[in-house]
């Protein structure tokens, strides 16, 4: 008997040296060097990586020739030089699904499937692929997250590739499969009673306290940028082209922003044309506040106490809500919260239709898609993408007694038979 | 009322490297303008020019933020905790 072995995908970017891009604050405009700092000195309002104009860009045939991974879209991602640890993230399927476009009454209709994103299942594999770079190029030997459960997972096993060591920090209701999921890989997690708002309180003082490198808190702003590669990914797939209408989960709120920001920075780079797509954002009716502050016209967000089985999207006070709101409007998109119910049954549709398992987030996604169709939002000569941004088999309890119960026979003909013809 | 005001180090350099401070005060707004008179170039990181809050920095009465009690017109009450957090974070 011969066994196949499973190899890791031969890495071709290999550079000792990497050289995270300086950064400059989205509120005031000062610059500051590259740093492990999220926050601007001057006004506390976000950081986010300055790319220089004049460098060279590669046209769609060099970038369809690179490997399959996030990395083939690089002079986008916020370095100079080339990234050493996790090269085999991203490029995930773009699936087409005519089913579900029927039912949502949309010409076409694709799943961005990063509930098979490599290595851990889910979107957060690619702002992390970013930030374990930016740890390891600032010198850091500790990296960690505040986490509702995808981003731990993440975070545990993209450290533990890389050899760092790793803090790891989530409310302590979370699903068992995101624990296990990220226990295994043998971190330090940390538990902590509260809701993520806290969690991500007590992470933002640890980063100012022990100066790890926690990637959405303090290399949030060289995190963040990995969100991108999902809309280049979709312009790519779609054969250089974009959708007319896209639709994403909101947590902290940044997926939906920096989307807008890869259509946009495609388009300035020729790689694309046509109108933008209009970005849609869907959340949770139990944890809405970029839903309500888009709503109501509002600027800021007016954070909540999260009561929602979407615990992965379960953020009450959305650290980019306010740019995800810019992006949804400037885009012509809109917004739809769903009950929770309506997320499960969410769930059940995309599986039935498309083959797709999803977690909870990607049902809130489904089912704002059905919202937005029936609001008539999405329009039938709509080209949609609907990001899926996490596995189903991490949030199984959202199931639990909603499907039927599987009959147990036993290994008799007759049983089955019986069987068969009470289900005719 | 003595309450304890811890600041993060992006903040603390503008009150001469302190990161815990005493403070008193009736109301979270009080404690607040009694450290901008004390600290003047802290002043303007924890209040806009209307004496406001801004909204990517949040302050946490014992671990809960202001913003699901009264703001800066909270109460506070002797031997308070009141942390200040960068809002830019997580998600």
């Amino acid at each position: 008997m011969t066994t196949a072995l499973v190899t890791e995908r031969e890495p071709t970017l290999q550079s000792p040296t990497l050289r995270p891009l300086p950064q400059v604050c989205r509120l005031c405009g000062v610059q500051q060097p590259a740093a492990p700092v999220a926050i601007c000195e001057e006004c506390l309002g976000p950081l986010e990586p300055v790319y220089d104009p004049a460098r060279p860009l590669p046209d769609a045939a060099t970038i369809a020739a690179r490997p399959a991974s996030l990395w083939r879209y690089r002079e986008w991602l916020p370095f100079e030089g080339d990234p050493t640890l996790s090269l085999d993230s991203g490029f995930t399927p773009l699936v087409d699904a005519p089913a579900l476009a029927r039912r949502l009454g949309v010409a076409r209709l694709w799943i961005k499937n990063d509930s098979v994103c490599h290595p851990s299942l889910s979107f957060k594999d690619r702002v992390v692929a970013a930030a374990i770079n930016a740890a390891r190029a600032f010198g850091l030997d500790t990296v960690g997250c505040a986490s509702t459960g995808n981003l731990a997972n993440a975070v545990a096993a993209q450290a533990a590739r890389a050899g760092l060591a790793a803090w790891i920090f989530i409310p302590d209701d979370l699903e068992l499969g995101k624990v296990v999921g990220t226990l295994v890989y043998n971190p330090h997690l940390v538990r902590v009673r509260g809701t993520y708002d806290d969690v991500n309180r007590l992470c933002t003082q640890a980063a100012d306290r022990f100066g790890w490198g926690l990637v959405n808190i303090n290399l949030r702003g060289y995190y963040g940028e990995g969100s991108k590669t999902v809309a280049f990914e979709i312009c790519e797939q779609l054969g250089w082209r974009v959708p007319t209408a896209v639709v994403a989960p909101m947590a902290g709120g940044s997926l939906v922003t920096k989307l807008g920001k890869g259509f946009a920075e495609f388009a300035r780079a020729g790689l694309v044309s046509g109108r933008a797509p209009r970005l849609y954002g869907t959340q949770a009716n139990g944890c809405a506040p970029i839903v309500r502050l888009v709503e109501s016209g509002g600027e800021h967000v007016e954070p909540v106490i999260p009561r929602t089985i979407a615990r992965s999207i379960a953020i009450g006070n959305p650290a980019d809500g306010r740019f995800a709101a810019q992006a949804i409007r400037s885009s012509g998109g809109w917004v739809a919260g769903v009950s929770d119910e309506d997320l499960v049954a969410g769930i059940r549709l995309l599986a039935e239709t498309t083959g797709i398992f999803t977690e909870t987030a990607g049902g809130v996604t489904v089912a704002g898609a059905l919202a937005l169709a029936q609001q008539g939002r999405l329009r039938p000569d709509d080209e949609v993408v609907l990001c899926i941004t996490g596995n189903g088999l991490k949030t199984v309890e959202a199931l639990q007694g909603v499907l039927p119960e599987a009959p147990v026979i036993a290994p008799k003909i007759r049983e089955l038979e019986a069987l068969h013809g009470r289900d005719l | 009322m003595a309450v304890t005001f811890s600041l993060p180090t992006v903040l603390a350099k503008l009150a001469d490297g302190q990161s815990t401070l005493q403070v008193s005060g009736a109301t979270l707004g009080d404690v607040v303008a009694q450290l901008a008179d004390r600290f003047p170039r802290l002043a303007p990181r924890l209040r806009d020019t209307e004496g406001g809050p801004y909204p990517f920095v949040t302050f946490y009465l014992n671990d809960e933020d202001v913003r699901f009690r009264s703001g800066f017109a909270t109460p506070v009450t002797e031997g308070d905790e009141i942390t200040v957090v960068a809002a830019i974070a997580g998600g």
